[in-house]
């Protein structure tokens, strides 16, 4: 009965990317054991290391969202989207300005940096779909040329916003005691997931990123899915992007979303996804975005400077991605068998 | 055969278990050297996996298999292992690489070499003799997709033929290939065969058993039936074994409607006029009446999938016109066609029917979901009902609505597919070769529902490379050569001699 109930639990999908989310927190409660410490500071804002970390990943899960739908409508990845962020945040500050007061609206800066992020989505999108190109060709375009767009915005400055209320959505709002980019995060991941799970789209998704051929033959219109996907990841990114500029109340077209795309690809890889399409977890790659950067903070908070940290972050992540492999679990299976047949043989020698 | 014939592989009681699943339990299976063995069964009765854990793809629970020469018992590993030992083999769905040409694929793996590089010219020119035993003589440095689906299986054959030394497996090598193709295919197994290999042979046909091989193991369930010799067996009690009861006869499937009340019936589904889709099917004109089933003759690569195809939209019509329902229809895209009442099951289940890691439940419920649109999803409770009424109804082996598809048999595929569009209740059901690679009961089961669809009002178009099949379910028969319509045969015409005839060519009403 209960090694049933043990199986299943194994079996569940998310099993290994929430064992390996525990395993680097369990470890820091070890190593730091303030790390499970929640305080209010002085101006009313619960303030911790897993604050910091829900915190700060909020871009990364956002990111790893778009991906996920890319990965499974294509089993190709979109690794414009660090650039893309760039652009967004370019448009958006390069509308409000650098006065004392902004030019235009703030909502309509931020809907019009989100709308060309989405724009440069729609392009990726076409590549990939229409012109069949391959998804990571197709998307190296914009990751090479995106930065220069910004650049070209921007005039190759780096543009500071003055307003302060700017700072709200990349900070806290006053009288909130949590950040803002965690309720960003989790309204997108939310919308996401009840726009895929309460129309078909999930399973067209899923349908055409196993086989596009049988899903067109089934009245599906795979261009248009996979189209869609990408759309949709663009607008990912430029929320995120509109996030980041907010941090740091500025756009440095060089430097925002720089390598993000590869830990969203490596947050969708982490939650147990398939980056060769087809089946999708949308709460397994919030799992891995969570677990990429609690390894970061969780390196930080043992001292590990950040020149360094990639090279303990590999380490981490070879680890992690192993014992996810199927390989692995095979091992793992036959060893456990082993270990029982064994275990028979010496109780009937007694 | 000088010499003695002798035990060249022995599997002795082979269990294996899928989840939910006994595929095999204690099978036994003997073959001898100079033999051609016939493993027959149902489908999911065992005979693939069979094969499978013998070559290693799939691991086996418990069991022994010993080959003649190595004096312990051997646990392939892997395919490449199974090799080594001396099995090779050609399994039903094509295993080569499209892309390479047709001499690297024969010598892919274990290339001639000639002073550490690899000796092309020597390797093109074995390629060259090896398919000419086969009577076949092509550019062996052309990529292999630019050959028919046919040709590419003959490649593949002459692969493992050349490769082989005790043990030939052939998983129903003859499913896509026409009568000539079989015999010569045949004449190879017969060469083979007095030289002393040992081949197993895995078809639905009982024709081709008879003909060929000398003995016969049947597998019902994943449990052993028996050994037969084949001159011992006729083919009534062979099918009852592998059924396992006495199955209705195939001549007592009754047409739906006579054909004078077809005749009688003035209305038109489908008219179409020069239609055609250029470089596959030439300009055609085709009328079918509602209720009738029309059946598609011709041989491999005549155009018969074509036609089907241009009619559902699946490739778009580049010239003509099309009448469905006497409305004027001209379709962009699959869902179109879908929505004027029409369903297709297309002739590649594995490529293009279903989509292999999603439930059988998803892949029943999309066709009905795409055809009502994406917002309007499909409540889980009516998605759960659908699934199981057509389960029941098509008595579809599965461990449950939610097992993935790629886990079931490939009859049992079939099935879903055929469910999924039923349950758009389409007035048009187009299918295309839909009891390939299926068992004589679960043929039987096909034939039947589509003579019982036509009977509720539905028309079918039925294409099939199988003369004997459609003679027993269609009413019409439209007959196509070399991508072109070359006749039409009514029912009083139906024979298989004069289908045949016109088939290959003869003075039918062209």
């Amino acid at each position: 009965m209960n090694s049933q109930i043990i199986k299943k639990i194994i079996k569940y999908r998310l099993f290994w990317p929430l064992v390996c989310l525990f395993a680097v927190l369990v470890v820091n409660l070890i190593r730091t054991p303030d790390f499970f410490n929640i305080s209010i500071n002085s101006k009313g804002v619960l303030y911790g290391y897993l604050i910091d970390i829900i915190n700060r990943s909020s871009e990364l899960i956002i990111l790893a969202a778009g991906m996920t739908v890319c990965v499974a409508s294509s089993a190709g990845t979109d690794i414009s989207v660090g650039s893309v962020m760039a652009v967004t945040g370019a448009v958006t500050c390069f509308l409000l300005g650098t006065g004392d007061a902004y030019n235009i609206p703030y909502v309509l800066a931020v809907v019009a940096g989100i709308l060309a992020a989405t724009a440069c989505g729609a392009w990726n999108g076409f590549l990939v779909a229409k012109l069949k190109i391959q998804p990571m060709v197709a998307t190296l375009i914009l990751f090479t040329a995106g930065r220069g767009i910004a650049q070209l915005i921007t005039g190759g400055n780096i543009l500071y916003i003055k307003v302060k209320n700017f700072k709200y959505l990349g900070s806290v709002l006053p009288g909130v005691p949590l950040p803002t980019p965690i309720f960003v995060a989790a309204a997108v991941v939310i919308l996401t997931s009840v726009l895929l799970k309460k129309s078909a789209l999930g399973m067209y998704i899923q349908s055409v990123g196993i086989n596009a051929k049988a899903s067109r033959l089934i009245g599906l219109n795979s261009t248009l899915i996979i189209f869609l996907t990408y759309a949709f990841c663009g607008m990912c990114s430029g929320i995120a992007g509109t996030i980041a500029t907010s941090r740091i109340y500025s756009i440095d077209a060089n430097n925002v979303g720089l390598n993000m795309e590869m830990d969203a690809i490596l947050a969708v890889a982490l939650g147990g996804n398939s980056l060769a399409g087809g089946k999708f977890s949308l709460a397994g790659s919030v799992i891995g975005a969570i677990t990429i950067q609690a390894l970061s903070t969780s390196l930080y908070s043992m001292g590990v400077s950040a020149d360094q940290l990639p090279v303990y972050k590999a380490i981490v992540v070879i680890i992690i991605v192993s014992l996810q492999s199927k390989q692995f679990k095979k091992f793992f299976k036959n060893f456990s068998q082993k270990q029982k047949i064994t275990g028979a043989g010496e109780k009937v020698t007694q | 055969m000088g010499n003695e014939s002798y035990e060249v592989l022995k599997m002795r009681n082979i269990c294996k278990t899928f989840p939910g699943v006994t595929a095999l339990s204690n099978v036994n299976f003997t073959l001898r050297t100079g033999e051609i063995h016939a493993l027959m069964g149902e489908n999911g009765a065992g005979k693939s996996t069979l094969i499978k854990v013998l070559t290693g793809v799939e691991e086996f629970e418990s069991g022994q298999i010993l080959i003649d020469g190595l004096n312990h018992p051997v646990i392939n590993k892997s395919p490449q292992e199974a090799q080594e030992n001396g099995i090779s083999t050609v399994y039903q769905e094509i295993n080569l690489c499209p892309n390479l040409s047709v001499a690297e694929n024969i010598f892919i793996g274990r290339e001639l070499k000639k002073a550490g590089r690899i000796d092309w010219k020597a390797i093109n020119k074995r390629a060259k003799e090896i398919l000419l035993n086969f009577n076949i003589d092509i550019d062996v440095t052309k990529s292999l997709d630019n050959y028919s689906v046919a040709m590419q299986q003959m490649v593949a054959i002459a692969r493992a033929v050349d490769i082989t030394s005790k043990v030939l497996i052939l998983d129903e090598p003859t499913s896509s290939l026409d009568e000539y193709e079989v015999e010569k295919l045949f004449e190879v197994m017969r060469k083979l065969k007095a030289q002393g290999t040992g081949i197993i042979f895995v078809t639905h046909f009982l024709e081709q058993v008879y003909a060929v091989c000398d003995k016969i193991t049947v597998l019902r369930n994943g449990s052993l039936v028996g050994e037969y010799e084949v001159d011992k067996l006729p083919r009534v009690q062979l099918v009852a074994k592998m059924m396992g009861k006495e199955f209705d006869d195939l001549s007592l499937i009754k047409k739906a409607a006579k054909e004078e009340e077809i005749k009688a019936t003035k209305e038109n589904y489908i008219s179409a006029k020069e239609l055609g889709h250029t470089g596959t099917i030439k300009p055609f004109n085709l009328e079918i009446k509602k209720g009738e089933v029309i059946g598609l003759a011709g041989l491999l690569g005549s155009g018969r999938s074509e036609l089907a195809r241009v009619i559902y939209g699946a490739d778009k019509a580049d010239c003509g016109e099309l009448e469905v329902n006497g409305e004027k229809c001209s379709f962009k895209a699959p869902i179109d066609s879908m929505k004027a009442g029409m369903a297709f099951c297309p002739e590649n289940r594995k490529e293009e029917g279903i989509i292999a890691d999603l439930s059988v439940r998803e892949n029943m419920i999309l066709a009905l979901q795409a055809k009502r649109g994406m917002f309007k999803l499909i409540s889980k409770k009516e998605q759960e009902e659908l699934t199981d009424k057509f389960i029941n109804m098509l008595q579809i082996k599965t461990a449950g609505r939610e097992t993935p598809i790629k886990q079931l048999s490939g009859g049992n595929q079939q099935k879903v597919i055929l469910g999924r569009w039923l349950m758009t209740e389409p007035d048009f059901l187009i299918l295309d070769e839909p009891t390939r690679g299926i068992d004589v009961g679960t043929k039987t089961e096909i034939q039947k529902l589509v003579v019982d669809f036509a009977s509720k009002g539905m028309t079918v178009m039925f294409v099939s490379s199988e003369i004997e099949e459609m003679l027993r379910t269609v009413n019409r028969m439209a007959v196509l050569r070399d991508g072109r319509k070359v006749g039409e045969l009514d029912e009083s015409e139906l024979s298989q001699e004069l289908v045949m005839k016109v088939i290959a060519g003869g003075d039918a009403n062209e």
